[in-house]
């Protein structure tokens, strides 16, 4: 049956349609990509270049200004703190969002609703108001610039977004598997981690894309609670601009670097974009 | 589902509960503290009351960035919303060129803020940049850091950049769980291609919808790094957010009465349109029967 309508959609009124879709698709890539090539022509440019001859594409090319980022510690190792943080926060916040998810989809309890859009509020609270508090607070117990800080500071909104995606994947796993099990004899824990945790697998996958993101891309926070030794790689940046202007080889390379990670981690989940931009709900 | 009854589910969501308190609700009564009292320096604080809150009220600095933030906010759902449907509904629906167009389109989403804000710098220079080059090559006056409406452009075009791929993710994956049977009925009731939009699409992708527009009011509304690295909130302060200005009082000038009433107001603002935006999609989601 649904052969029929395939065949059908393609001997019909459908050709020309996939045209018109192809030149909307076209233009918007392009007006995607533009600006990123751009970053990555001029990563691959002398600064003489950029700055006296317009070129569409590097006349001289030069890796240089790459060299000089993967050479200085002082500049890969804000690749290094960054990566720290993020994977910390992945792993803090799926630890404490696993159960309350689970929670949240399974049971209904005094306040669950209000607890609910309570947690979301700290997605929406915008890190401006937290910064000068949450400099305060790590300060004063010591934890100011170590990436554990950023960590725990992402959690303020990694941590309501991981429960919100969590639980809508969850709600998709029917009850009668909990219950077979309890019969079956498997306590809470173990029936947790053996049986439960491996059905919403990829929902966890999907999560975990999601923290990767938004604690790959923040940068008030992680700018705020660091000084040197967890400085992320979007504040070294800043270092670009010194007293003889800005050096735009080497800002474009460090830009181009910080895309890197994003694209490998998009090219593994590929095939669950579309269901995890959903967050599950579809 | 039909859920049970449970208070230990309570245990559960404990952890949780400690660690959004220790990361949220300290620092929140810090800036609730700092917002009714007043300081001299020396870390001596007295009692101002609601002080802070009149003076913020009064200024209209702040009323100013509150009206941008508005028209910003307004003006990238405008654009984002309908955009990112119909680029959802032109792509590919399965292969290669489906799975091309979802890395691509994800690529601005992973790419950290204020990264976002200097390949916009870069290429919106008039010096050096692909953009500002060319469109004084071709003679229309365009220069972001001197003019009101470049800036304003440049800002709006950048977040459509950004954020439109989101968009049009979710609304994609709407769409990818209509089933075929429902386009095979409108067939043969010979529906127009708006009409199947319109009653067939539109409804199934409200959901998702509502989460997107959700997530872009909410992060637009807090927007701060894109524009302070591309703009740094001027020429002038036409282009300074409510986040840019509230880190250039709180972290810049170290107002922290100020600011803290400020922030809190800031807060609540967002706060209560989310709820609006919240109760909707619930309702939503019950009316669909999930």
């Amino acid at each position: 049956m649904s052969d029929s309508t395939r065949t059908m959609s393609k001997s019909g009124s459908f050709l020309p349609k996939v045209n018109g879709s192809a030149i909307v698709m076209g233009m918007y890539l392009l007006f995607l990509l533009l600006p990123i090539y751009w970053l990555l022509v001029m990563s691959l440019k002398t600064n003489t270049e950029i700055l006296n001859a317009f070129t569409l594409w590097p006349r001289d090319l030069t890796f240089d200004n790459y060299l000089t980022i993967l050479t200085d510690s002082s500049w890969y190792m804000g690749y290094v703190n960054s990566m720290i943080y993020v994977v910390l926060n992945m792993l803090i916040s799926l630890a404490v969002a696993l159960p309350a998810a689970y929670a949240f989809s399974r049971y209904t309890f005094l306040g669950d609703k209000h607890l609910f859009f309570w947690l979301l509020t700290n997605r929406m609270a915008p890190p401006a108001v937290f910064a000068l508090p949450f400099f305060q607070l790590y300060s004063s117990i010591g934890l100011f610039d170590t990436h554990i800080a950023v960590a725990l500071a992402h959690a303020l909104f990694n941590v309501p977004l991981a429960v919100w995606i969590l639980e809508g994947f969850m709600r998709g796993v029917p009850k009668e598997i909990d219950e077979t099990a309890y019969i079956d004899g498997y306590s809470f824990p173990r029936f947790f981690v053996r049986i439960f945790t491996p059905l919403v697998a990829s929902g966890i996958g999907v999560t975990a894309f999601f923290l990767f993101m938004f604690s790959w891309v923040e940068l008030l926070l992680s700018r705020t609670l660091t000084s040197v030794n967890a400085k992320p790689i979007a504040a070294t940046m800043t270092r670009t601009v010194g007293a003889d202007g800005i050096d735009w080889g080497v800002l474009a390379a460090a830009g181009v670097l910080t895309i890197l990670p994003g694209a490998l981690v998009i090219y593994f989940v590929r095939n669950y974009i579309a269901k995890g931009f959903a967050l599950g709900r579809v | 589902m039909n859920k049970t009854v449970n208070q230990k589910a309570w245990f559960l969501i404990l952890p949780v509960l400690l660690l959004v308190a220790f990361s949220a609700v300290i620092p929140l009564m810090t800036v609730v503290n700092y917002s009714v009292q007043d300081t001299f320096g020396n870390n001596m604080f007295f009692w101002a009351g609601l002080e802070w809150f009149e003076t913020m009220m009064a200024s209209e600095r702040m009323w100013d960035a509150l009206g941008r933030q508005i028209a910003f906010s307004t003006i990238i759902l405008l654009i984002e919303i309908p955009l990112g449907v119909f680029v959802a509904l032109n792509m590919p629906k399965k292969g290669f060129w489906a799975s091309l167009c979802l890395v691509l389109m994800s690529l601005p989403l992973l790419i950290p803020w204020n990264v976002v804000g200097t390949i916009w710098q870069v290429f919106g220079r008039v010096d050096i940049g692909l953009l500002g080059y060319t469109l004084n090559a071709i003679g229309i006056d365009y220069n972001y850091t001197q003019d009101f409406y470049a800036a304003w452009i440049t800002v709006i075009v950048m977040d459509v950049w950004h954020w439109t791929s989101l968009v049009a993710l979710l609304a994609y994956a709407g769409l990818q769980s209509i089933p075929d049977a429902y386009y095979q009925a409108a067939k043969i009731d010979q529906a127009s291609r708006i009409s199947v939009f319109r009653f067939i699409e539109l409804p199934k992708i409200m959901g998702v919808l509502m989460i997107a527009i959700l997530l872009r009011f909410m992060d637009s509304f807090m927007i701060y790094t894109e524009p302070f690295v591309v703009t740094g909130g001027g020429p002038g302060n036409s282009t300074t957010f409510l986040s840019i200005d509230l880190v250039k009082m709180a972290l810049g000038q170290f107002d922290l009465g100020p600011a803290a009433a400020f922030s809190i107001m800031y807060y609540l603002v967002i706060l209560l349109v989310s709820y609006v935006f919240y109760t909707v999609m619930t309702n939503l989601d019950k009316r669909d029967g999930h």
